[in-house]
């Protein structure tokens, strides 16, 4: 007990006194908590709409004011041709294209029928997909008006209408960054917890200090507990930090479940997370391998685990994948927790499989090193 | 004479550098594995559409009408069907558990509400705390209910109908990977060059060797240089990796002169290095230098390149932080090229404002660069 007792004094000495590493681990949380979620903002709006309007009659005008009363376009231009649309297309100044074509107001009156063009940028698919729905639904309600300018009620037989009442729950405003603060809180924690533990052991092997500490008669899970202990009580600040002083000042985000489970399960999560990065180290003998070993799994574990993309939405094989990081599990958690107020039942399971991660990962971690090189 | 004595040692030490690159395994097989998992992932498994999602139903109708619509919903492949009846508390249990996504709720008498009283309800809640999939599966839902009430009235033609003609352009097919392909190339040429280049150079400080390479006689400058060359390679390696993947896997096009592309992707890779090398002076340790350029250069260039998240969408600080970041100008540029096939002309401004920051960051780089270390 004694010499963990030195060893931990060690470490937290060695984090504190490096005044570059500091500000790294404590600021740049915070500043990523402020910004990531004010950019994370998937929501199609500001969709930029070019009209080439070669008819010029009162239809085509209303058309156009129509489109541009809606809320979902920006009107970014009037183009006299489809080609200087398409120019203001390829310098992304503009997304969409309504061509409305000469004799529009005419035909339609005459010929009971007329065709608009609409070109849409489709690099972005979702994006495109969004605004020609839009479009499309204005021009759908547009035209119903004109019908009944032009039909008296009454000849039309009543048709059935369905109409649909949609609700919303746990997140009534649709406030998208309820969903992304706690998701982006993981990756902070998880940041923490693998890369740093992975670089200060390796560090201590890089610098030499490794050999010092293995001829003295510390045993392999003092020397371990000594490294994760530090991180862990970090990893807790850091996520408390952002729970309670961001989270709720900043972004009004109040956990609607309990805390005590929230924190039991980070508890486990953080120790399963260390015994990644004490894997990672066992494994590379300089910094930039840690690194770049650390880098490639975590980017991996990040985008796979549902953070911004539904895991359900998976083939099968990356389903599978994403099922085996022990990230999504614990977004998972701490989405149904923070938003849904899930109780101790309803994430059991979840609760086993990072048990299950921590012994795991501990486990090959503490076999693999070796008190001799 | 002198000249050529002078290259010869400049080969040694640029020979040296690509020693230490290829004697470190692991690190090379993550260099190069990692583009090929991120177009992997890109392109197969991470998608914005919502396919899959498990959803209620709770029909408490039970007649044709609802039997029909429940049939359309089960049809594609948006939603898994499970079918009770369930009350209001219960579907809040379900949500807790994650185990659906929303419910779908008939209320007794659908069909005779629908063709007597011409009105009939239907009700959709769905779990928000992932908004994005409650809006995309709220709307899903109620256009396959709004089909069926269509295919009801569908009888009598309108008159006086506008048709529009949609055109995708580019991409007709809507694919994900004509978005996130340039976006993974700018990732990970920042990645080789800024961080790999900086923490290589701190490393030599760290150890102590680089006194020795100071002192040596080739120009201190040169030293670096040699340092960066080895990055510049394999980035170009991982340039042709990801845009022979893209191509042959994903199918993706390359409408533009190819010569162009790689003359561009170039000039963004002497940026990145320009940026790794101003890094590596100021920092002491590894450490420091690659949580800098971790949080300096991945996570902005991931975030404002635009192609996770829409620029438009962020306040205006933040737009116009996104202008300094170097990956959002080649972004534009690459897609420029590669999707657009758009010319020279085009991309002038983004080529003059990457030239130009390359020159400002080699400037202050020198500037800062000490040839003795303290």
């Amino acid at each position: 007990m004694r010499t963990l007792k030195f060893l931990l004094q060690k470490e937290f000495k060695q984090i504190f006194r490096n005044k570059a590493l500091l500000p790294l681990i404590f600021v740049v949380p915070v500043i990523q908590l402020l910004i990531l979620p004010l950019a994370a903002d998937y929501e199609v709006k500001n969709i930029n709409i070019s009209i080439v309007d070669h008819d010029h009659s009162p239809y085509s005008r209303q058309l156009a004011s129509k489109i541009a009363a809606s809320g979902y376009f920006r009107l970014a231009d009037y183009s006299p041709s489809y080609k200087q649309a398409l120019q203001q297309v390829e310098k992304d100044e503009s997304d969409l294209i309504l061509e409305i074509p000469r004799g529009f107001e005419e035909n339609l009156i005459r010929e009971s029928a007329q065709k608009v063009f609409i070109a849409v940028n489709a690099i972005n698919g979702v994006k495109a997909n969004l605004g020609g729905a839009y479009l499309l639904q204005i021009i759908t309600a547009y035209n119903r008006d004109i019908r009944l300018q032009w039909i008296q009620p009454g000849t039309f037989n009543p048709e059935p209408v369905i109409s649909i009442t949609s609700s919303n729950w746990f997140n009534p405003h649709m406030n998208y960054r309820f969903f992304m603060v706690p998701g982006i809180l993981v990756v902070l924690v998880t940041m923490v917890g693998s890369y740093m533990c992975a670089l200060n052991i390796v560090k201590e092997k890089e610098a030499g200090t490794i050999e010092q500490i293995n001829v003295t008669p510390i045993k392999k899970y003092q020397f371990v507990l000594g490294k994760l202990i530090p991180f862990w009580t970090i990893g807790m600040f850091v996520f408390s930090v952002g729970l309670f002083l961001i989270g709720r000042l900043v972004y009004g985000i109040v956990p609607v479940g309990n805390l005590l489970l929230l924190y039991s399960y980070l508890a486990l999560y953080l120790i399963a997370l260390l015994g990644l990065g004490l894997l990672i180290s066992t494994y590379s003998e300089t910094q930039q391998q840690a690194m770049s070993i650390a880098y490639f799994f975590i980017m991996i574990f990040m985008l796979m685990s549902g953070l911004f993309t539904a895991i359900d939405s998976m083939p099968a094989w990356a389903y599978a994948i994403a099922k085996c990081s022990p990230v999504t599990y614990f977004i998972e958690v701490v989405r149904m927790i923070i938003l849904k107020g899930s109780g101790f039942s309803d994430i059991r399971l979840h609760f086993l499989v990072i048990t299950g991660f921590a012994v795991l990962l501990n486990g090959w971690a503490i076999l693999n090193y070796k008190k001799t090189s | 004479m002198k000249f050529s004595i002078f290259h010869i040692q400049f080969f040694i030490f640029v020979r040296k550098e690509f020693h230490h690159v290829f004697r470190d395994r692991k690190t090379l097989l993550m260099l190069f594995g990692l583009p090929i998992v991120q177009i992997l992932l890109f392109g197969f498994a991470l998608t914005n559409e919502v396919k899959n999602s498990r959803i209620v139903v709770c029909d408490y109708a039970k007649d044709e009408a609802s039997a029909r619509i429940i049939h359309k919903l089960d049809a594609g492949n948006n939603f898994r069907i499970e079918r009770s009846l369930m009350s209001h508390n219960q579907i809040e249990e379900a949500f807790k558990e994650g185990k659906i996504k929303m419910a779908v709720i008939f209320p007794d008498g659908f069909r005779n509400d629908l063709l007597h009283l011409n009105q009939a309800q239907v009700q959709i809640i769905a779990d928000a705390s992932d908004p994005n999939t409650a809006s995309t599966l709220t709307n899903y839902a109620s256009s396959i209910i709004l089909d069926y009430q269509q295919q009801l009235i569908q009888s009598t033609a309108l008159p006086y109908r506008i048709t529009p003609e949609l055109r995708m352009l580019y991409n007709p097919e809507l694919k994900g990977a004509t978005n996130f392909v340039p976006g993974v190339m700018s990732l990970v040429l920042m990645l080789v060059c800024v961080m790999m280049t900086s923490v290589s150079i701190v490393r030599e400080k760290e150890n102590g060797t680089m006194e020795v390479l100071l002192v040596s006689p080739l120009n201190p400058f040169l030293v670096i240089i040699s340092k960066a060359i080895p990055y510049l390679f394999l980035s170009v390696i991982n340039l042709t990796v990801i845009l022979l993947l893209s191509v042959y896997l994903l199918d993706m096009p390359v409408n533009g002169s190819i010569v162009l592309l790689f003359a561009e992707s170039i000039l963004f890779i002497i940026t990145a290095l320009s940026l790794g090398l101003l890094i590596s002076n100021v920092a002491q340790s590894q450490q420091s230098a690659m949580l800098a350029s971790v949080m300096g250069m991945m996570i902005p260039t991931m975030l404002f390149t635009g192609f996770m998240f829409p620029i438009e969408n962020m306040p205006v600080p933040l737009q116009v932080i996104s202008h300094v970041v170097p990956a959002r100008w080649y972004y534009t540029i690459v897609k420029s090229i590669m999707i657009k096939g758009l010319g020279f002309e085009s991309i002038q401004k983004e080529t003059f404002i990457l030239i130009g920051m390359t020159c400002v960051l080699l400037l202050v780089s020198f500037k800062k660069f000490k040839t003795r270390l303290a």
